[in-house]
């Protein structure tokens, strides 16, 4: 389970984030939706410890993600994360990229990470590109291999971070049905997204994000449905 | 009038040996200076990277200088004020320590860029698989910044190692001060000078050839 209470991210002068409070249970796909700045890549960045915050708790099964003691490196392992620039590794093939940290950070064997990473490409549609370098490889195909990477850690945890905003249409969604394939699966995921299309369809609660807060949050029937606040109702009028 | 014959002679194939067992020592003298001077290099560029403030108030002067000063007045200062701090260097030692430093100054910069030229989001990426801040380094950001930044890397070796020739003002017996010591035998520059520009070809040439062996192998 995370939750985050009382959660508030500053950069300098600017207030990104004004305490968020948020449970995402195990087996819950949650999407969280919004304008563009209003918060919500931040609020993913926080819950890895990829930024810092400024005041309140952010906890992963029990641990407090920003406390002084705590292993980070560790933790993370079980958040796997995807960003909207796939960042593939450049000088690894899609199979060096997947086997790399199982390699160094799970400390399995060469002939084990190989065998994890193989896998989990199949696993998104890539069986047959275990060879090639990123180079060689589309948007689409590099963006499921950045999934491929993440899942090889066996995270319990998915962060998507606007994973198909930087894709040509027509690439999105072969990503798409991807993240759909792992939210079948049982994943815990929290998804950052412009695809309202997939809020709707494949998560279980959508939280709506303005101006650094959660304004609502609900099942999906609810928020595209019958959206109780005034600002919910304006942003998915202007998005549809 | 005989006598006075004798006192110069001809370039002999013997002579060749002598050149290249010079070459040998500007190789080795270079190849020293690079290797340790590359090594202290990476460290000064992670220092200017990693501490902005701190490397560009203390250590980029310093670096500064060091690249900026000919390289002719660091070896002369060097050697004769090396005795009066206590340290008593030969030719060989000084001129190595100097060329180890100028070559730090040059690949300071260039590694600085290498760490630079990986991205932000990328390094988060690494970051987030729970790779520590040095397995981040060792397995994504040398490897890619490497890539990027070798060429110029093989410049700065290729100078160093052409620069060398002046620690042949110490007396350091490398290519130059031979092909000197031979001129001033045979009274024959141009062809002397000639077989030593032959002997520093042959000694760059393969880098520069293996170099590009290297990038393109990379590049694809």
């Amino acid at each position: 389970m995370i939750e985050v209470s009382e959660l508030h991210k500053r950069f300098k002068d600017l207030h990104v984030l004004k305490g968020i409070n948020l449970v995402v249970e195990k087996g819950v796909v949650l999407s969280i939706v919004g304008a563009s700045g209003s918060g919500k890549s931040t609020l993913l960045y926080c819950i890895n410890a990829l930024e810092a915050i400024d005041s309140g708790t952010i906890t992963v099964d029990g641990e407090d993600v920003h406390a002084k003691g705590t292993d980070i490196n560790r933790l993370r392992r079980k958040l796997g994360m995807v960003f909207q620039q796939w960042n593939s590794f450049p000088h690894l093939t899609a199979l060096e990229n997947v086997a790399l940290s199982p390699r160094i950070v799970r400390k399995l064997s060469r002939a084990e990470s190989r065998d994890i990473a193989a896998k989990q490409l199949e696993h998104v549609g890539l069986g047959d590109k275990l060879n090639s370098y990123p180079s060689a490889l589309s948007g689409g195909q590099q963006q499921r291999l950045a999934i491929a990477r993440a899942l090889a850690m066996e995270p319990s945890y998915m962060l998507f971070d606007e994973a198909t905003s930087a894709l040509d249409p027509e690439l999105v969604g072969e990503v798409l049905d991807t993240m759909r394939l792992l939210a079948e699966e049982g994943m815990t995921m929290i998804c950052v997204t412009h695809e309202m299309g997939f809020a709707r369809d494949v998560s279980d609660r959508v939280a709506y994000v303005h101006d650094g807060t959660i304004e609502e949050i609900g099942p999906p029937e609810q928020i595209f449905g019958d959206p109780q606040s005034d600002n919910t109702r304006r942003f998915l009028a202007k998005v549809r | 009038m005989e006598s006075s014959l004798n006192f110069f002679t001809g370039f002999k194939v013997l002579d060749l040996l002598f050149l290249g067992e010079a070459a040998a020592r500007t190789l080795l003298i270079s190849g020293i200076s690079i290797a340790s001077g590359t090594v202290l290099g990476v460290l000064f560029g992670w220092l200017l990277y990693e501490g902005r403030i701190f490397g560009s108030l203390t250590l980029a002067p310093v670096l500064d200088v060091f690249r900026s000063v000919p390289l002719i007045i660091q070896l002369v200062l060097f050697y004769n004020f090396a005795p009066i701090i206590g340290l008593s260097l030969d030719p060989f030692a000084c001129g190595a320590a100097v060329l180890t430093i100028y070559t730090a100054a040059l690949v300071a910069n260039v590694a600085r860029g290498g760490i630079e030229a990986v991205a932000m989001p990328l390094r988060r990426a690494s970051r987030s698989l729970g790779m520590t801040y040095w397995q981040d380094m060792m397995y994504v950001v040398a490897p890619i910044g490497m890539r990027t930044v070798f060429p110029a890397w093989v410049g700065v070796a290729l100078g160093v190692m052409k620069d060398s020739a002046l620690v042949s003002v110490l007396g350091y017996i490398e290519l130059l001060k031979a092909s000197q010591i031979l001129i001033t035998r045979t009274q024959e520059p141009f062809l002397i000078l000639a077989v030593a520009g032959a002997f520093y070809f042959a000694l760059s040439f393969p880098v520069a050839r293996f170099a590009d062996r290297l990038e393109q192998r990379w590049s694809q």
